[in-house]
């Protein structure tokens, strides 16, 4: 077991992916000699060189549909998108082309392209930087979209995404790239859900930046008698829903801690479909902590109360519990 | 309307000597009859209902395709608009795929998934029929880009309208293509409708050679008209790009002699227009040339002509004896298939 940064294992993956296989090259905005805006892809220009390590302009459909079409032509591009709100811009090569193109052409043309890009709020980078639209990506067929909340997961997902003759999305809270944790020899699956906190009361659903909150969520909840588990999706699409119902029948009640906004939430699907599956194991009726409906204001106090914060966690938790 | 009438610009129908022999001469000649008649009889059968959605034809633009994709090698990429029948016959898509998936059926070229606008064949290396203007000129530079990397001597062809030259992707991707050097064929179809809006009244620079030549990119400006305009200038920008000399533009004069699609008004241009434009088709003009020069006889053009017809009669009843994808197959090739976990 090695301990690192978040940051640091999604370096090392790139850096493995780079060594183990001559088609693999990164691209985007200033991922080379600037180092990467969150400094992931640090000293891998240096390492790799400006043909593997490409900075690009600032023209986000341009180099990511660059990338569906390198990916189609033979290679395994990974392209970085700054943050999740510049990646609108790209949305409709990664929507219309990369999701689209093997269906449309009747299974011949396959696009084994991975996008990486920042996301989330906590950093009061206000309203253009800051938002979490990971439901938008998930809710395209033919896309894959992953959300590594730990540091095994940040090391581990990028080898399973590359693996991945079709289109990935890869999704990496702010606040997790200092994030510490071990990481592991093991490969990691892009399939499942994983149970980061077994427990019996409740059942804590999460993603992303909100698991480390979660996770102190259930700690306190502990203290009061309630033992919560958390399960972290991993997998924002498509959804593993068979871990998903199989905790929920056994804690017989469920809390979904989304950053996105509530309304059209990945939270009111993952809600909705329990409501489909395990209706009748409930003992409670469903609850979700999401972000407020405004965008992400910049002023720190406000930042704080539109997001999804421990108390709000363990406030919600309680409710559901009862008496 | 103030706008000018574009009509005021036309120049006179191709004329002149063919600096080719019979047989390249007459090749250019059968295929363009080739895409004629079957678009000709995709709008009859159109009407019939037997094909639905949009149906977008090419009749008028032949010169175009013909002219560039005679240019190219078989392991060229082509990168095409939802305006690409006659890209894919050329490319080497068989008639009777193209036909049966305008039928929607599964022995078409995209198994029925695609329809008019989104003819595939990867083994032809037709990567679309794309329908997001200006789609895939960045899907272009990212082909070449791969090439480059592996050391594989390919041109990319793209082709877009001059629609195209208005939107984003149009400046992202030819700038790529450009600060990078990538071996990109960008083919303008220039035919002077966006849908129905004129250039002139939506394009502030109507010079779209200057546009491309901003980037600091070889162009062309050629009259889309003339078969062998288009050949020579392909010819010469295909050589430039495949021996590694960076991106070259070219833009092809045309004219669509048919609605935009088949739900199309024509409300917006002159009926006197596109009698005009008439005067200057393609496959007359050259014909008419060929035979000055003693290179085609009527004879031989109706024996063309029938060798077309014969080949669009096949296809045919190749779409109409195709069958129906199973219901039970819908989600298929939303995912590459793969082995169990």
């Amino acid at each position: 077991m090695t301990r690192m940064s978040y940051r640091e294992a999604m370096r090392e993956a790139l850096r493995a992916a780079l060594q183990s296989d001559p088609r693999v090259f990164l691209m985007g905005e200033d991922i080379g000699r600037y180092g990467g805006t969150y400094a992931v892809s640090k000293g891998l220009l240096e390492e790799f060189g400006p043909e593997r390590v490409r900075d690009t302009p600032l023209s986000e459909l341009g180099f990511v549909g660059a990338g569906v079409g390198a990916a189609i032509g033979g290679m395994r591009p990974i392209v970085e998108v700054m943050t999740v709100n510049f990646s609108l811009l790209a949305l409709d090569q990664i929507v219309n082309s990369a999701a689209v193109l093997r269906h449309m052409s009747g299974g011949q043309v396959s696009v084994p392209l991975v996008v990486r890009m920042a996301t989330g709020a906590g950093r009061q980078l206000a309203a253009q930087h800051s938002h979490s639209l990971e439901n938008w990506y998930a809710h395209v067929p033919g896309l894959t979209v992953l959300a590594p909340a730990t540091v095994a997961d940040a090391r581990g997902m990028l080898a399973a995404a590359l693996d991945d003759p079709d289109p990935v999305i890869i999704f990496e809270h702010v606040q997790l790239y200092n994030l510490e944790g071990e990481i592991s020899s093991e490969p990691v699956d892009i399939r499942h859900a994983a149970v980061r906190r077994p427990g019996t009361r409740v059942s804590l659903i999460t993603y992303g930046g909100c698991l480390p909150k979660t996770l102190e969520a259930a700690e306190l909840l502990a203290r009061e008698g309630i033992d919560a588990e958390v399960l972290d999706l991993r997998v924002l699409r498509p959804l593993d829903m068979q871990t998903i119902v199989a905790s929920v029948r056994k804690t017989r009640r469920a809390l979904v801690i989304d950053e996105g906004w509530k309304t059209g939430s990945l939270a009111g699907e993952i809600m909705a479909q329990i409501v489909e599956q395990a209706f009748y194991d409930l003992d409670a009726p469903l609850a979700r902590v999401c972000s407020a409906e405004v965008p992400i204001p910049y002023a720190r106090h406000m930042e704080e109360a539109a997001l999804p914060q421990v108390p709000k966690i363990v406030a919600a938790a309680r409710a559901l519990c009862g008496p | 309307m103030s706008t000018p009438s574009p009509a005021a610009a036309i120049p006179p129908p191709p004329s002149g000597p063919v600096p080719y022999g019979r047989e390249t001469a007459l090749a250019l000649l059968a295929d363009m009859l080739r895409i004629r008649r079957m678009e000709e009889k995709c709008a009859e059968v159109y009407g019939a209902g037997k094909i639905r959605g949009f149906l977008h034809l090419y009749i008028g633009e032949e010169a175009v395709a013909t002219g560039a994709v005679h240019a190219l090698l078989p392991e060229d990429n082509v990168v095409a608009t939802y305006r690409e029948h006659a890209h894919a016959l050329l490319c080497g898509v068989s008639m009777d795929a193209i036909m049966a998936e305008m039928y929607g059926k599964q022995e078409g070229c995209s198994r029925g998934r695609g329809g008019s606008m989104h003819l595939f064949d990867s083994r032809a290396r037709l990567f679309g029929g794309n329908a997001i203007v200006g789609g895939g000129l960045p899907l272009a530079a990212g082909l070449a880009l791969a090439d480059r990397m592996q050391g594989i001597s390919r041109v990319t062809a793209c082709f877009f309208g001059e629609g195209a030259m208005a939107e984003g992707a149009f400046h992202e991707a030819v700038n790529l293509a450009a600060l990078w050097q990538l071996p990109v064929l960008f083919c303008c179809e220039n035919n002077l409708y966006a849908m129905g809006t004129a250039l002139t009244r939506s394009e502030a620079q109507t010079d779209l050679c200057a546009k491309a030549a901003s980037y600091n990119m070889p162009t062309l400006r050629v009259d889309g008209m003339d078969v062998v305009a288009v050949h020579e200038a392909a010819q010469l920008a295909v050589a430039r790009v495949r021996a590694g000399q960076g991106p070259f533009f070219i833009e092809f004069q045309t004219y669509r002699f048919r609605a935009h699609s088949m739900f199309d008004a024509e409300l917006y241009r002159d009926k006197a227009e596109v009698l005009e434009w008439k005067t200057r088709g393609p496959i007359h003009t050259f014909s008419a040339r060929l035979k000055q020069q003693g290179l085609l006889t009527e004879g031989k053009f109706l024996a063309l002509d029938a060798a077309a017809n014969q080949e669009v009669e096949r296809a045919v009843a190749f779409a109409e004896a195709g069958t129906l994808e199973p219901v039970s197959d819908l989600l298929r090739d939303v995912h590459t298939p793969r082995g169990p976990a």
